[in-house]
């Protein structure tokens, strides 16, 4: 004999008001925020205090870059080595690098080549972080070419 | 005469599946995408980019952040301080690394510096931290979109 149970066709109702309101409280919440930082990324400088230690740069490849400002900060020269001149331009510095090091990664973070930094005082923070960038690495569609991976700085340039 | 409507007393039901769902989509997303570390950052630096930076493949060892303003001025956590009078912030540091048996060679000074900022006062600033004995600096700069 076939049971037919007999249900009561009434749709159980649930209260949403209360969730909606929590969601929606969370959604806004969420939205206010929410902040679009660019990523962020580190020159690692390793730095000793003169005189103790540290890695020697074994490679005999010294690069000195001097960067020279205008009162305004601005950079007018970067002078490599006491002898070389590339006005402004991070490109040639880079072509630079790249021919002192053969195009060759260091086998490690504290190896290779090291580039030291000597810069007049007033010279833009921005300009130091480009010579740093021409003279670190280049990147190649996706990949980074790591070219040096030790910079120092020299001591500050105090004006008198 | 006074005329007395009816009404339905049933309250008009909505299908709120579809909302609920675009909602719920709504909330992941952000969620997924909110930062609460922005407590490293600091709006009053614009950090230089380069087309070089890359996120850290793994977090720095004892990091001290310090932000330092286009003027000179450091913002080191609360604090905020010049380069002349930085040594007694960071000998707290020191002393917090001596209890964990560590020494100021192994933390990590992170360098957020304004673009503005002169050169020469980063490099008193790292003179400075080299004196207490810190040897890692991390330079932070902005990813430059090509």
């Amino acid at each position: 004999m076939k049971i037919q149970s007999k249900r009561a066709q009434d749709k159980a109702e649930l209260q949403l008001t209360s969730m909606i309101d929590v969601i929606f409280l969370l959604l806004i919440f969420f939205v206010m925020t929410f902040k679009i930082a660019a990523q962020e990324g580190d020159f690692s400088v390793k730095m000793p205090i003169a005189g103790s230690g540290g890695n020697p740069d074994t490679t005999n490849i010294p690069i000195k870059v001097r960067l020279r400002a205008n009162a305004d900060g601005e950079l007018t020269d970067i002078i490599v080595n006491d002898s070389l001149s590339f006005g402004n331009d991070f490109a040639k510095l880079r072509g630079h690098v790249l021919n002192l090091t053969g195009g060759n990664a260091p086998p490690t973070p504290d190896d290779g080549p090291e580039v030291e930094i000597d810069l007049d005082y007033n010279l833009r923070y921005e300009n130091v972080i480009r010579a740093i960038t021409a003279v670190t690495g280049q990147r190649q569609g996706d990949e980074i070419q790591r070219l040096v991976e030790r910079i120092k700085f020299a001591p500050p340039r105090k004006p008198q | 005469m006074k005329v007395r409507h009816k009404f339905d007393s049933k309250m008009a039901e909505g299908d709120m599946t579809a909302m609920i769902d675009m909602v719920f989509q709504l909330i992941i997303f952000f969620m997924v995408l909110i930062n609460f570390s922005q407590d490293d950052q600091n709006d009053k630096i614009k950090l230089p980019s380069s087309e070089l930076a890359k996120p850290p493949d793994a977090p720095l060892t004892f990091p001290i952040v310090l932000h330092l303003n286009s003027n000179g001025t450091i913002y080191m956590g609360a604090n905020v301080v010049t380069v002349d009078s930085i040594a007694p912030s960071l000998k707290t540091e020191i002393q917090l690394l001596t209890s964990r048996n560590q020494t100021a060679k192994d933390a990590n000074i992170i360098i957020r510096g304004d673009q503005n900022t002169p050169g020469g006062v980063l490099q008193d600033l790292i003179k400075k931290c080299q004196e207490l004995g810190f040897e890692k600096f991390a330079l932070r700069v902005r990813e430059e979109l090509t």
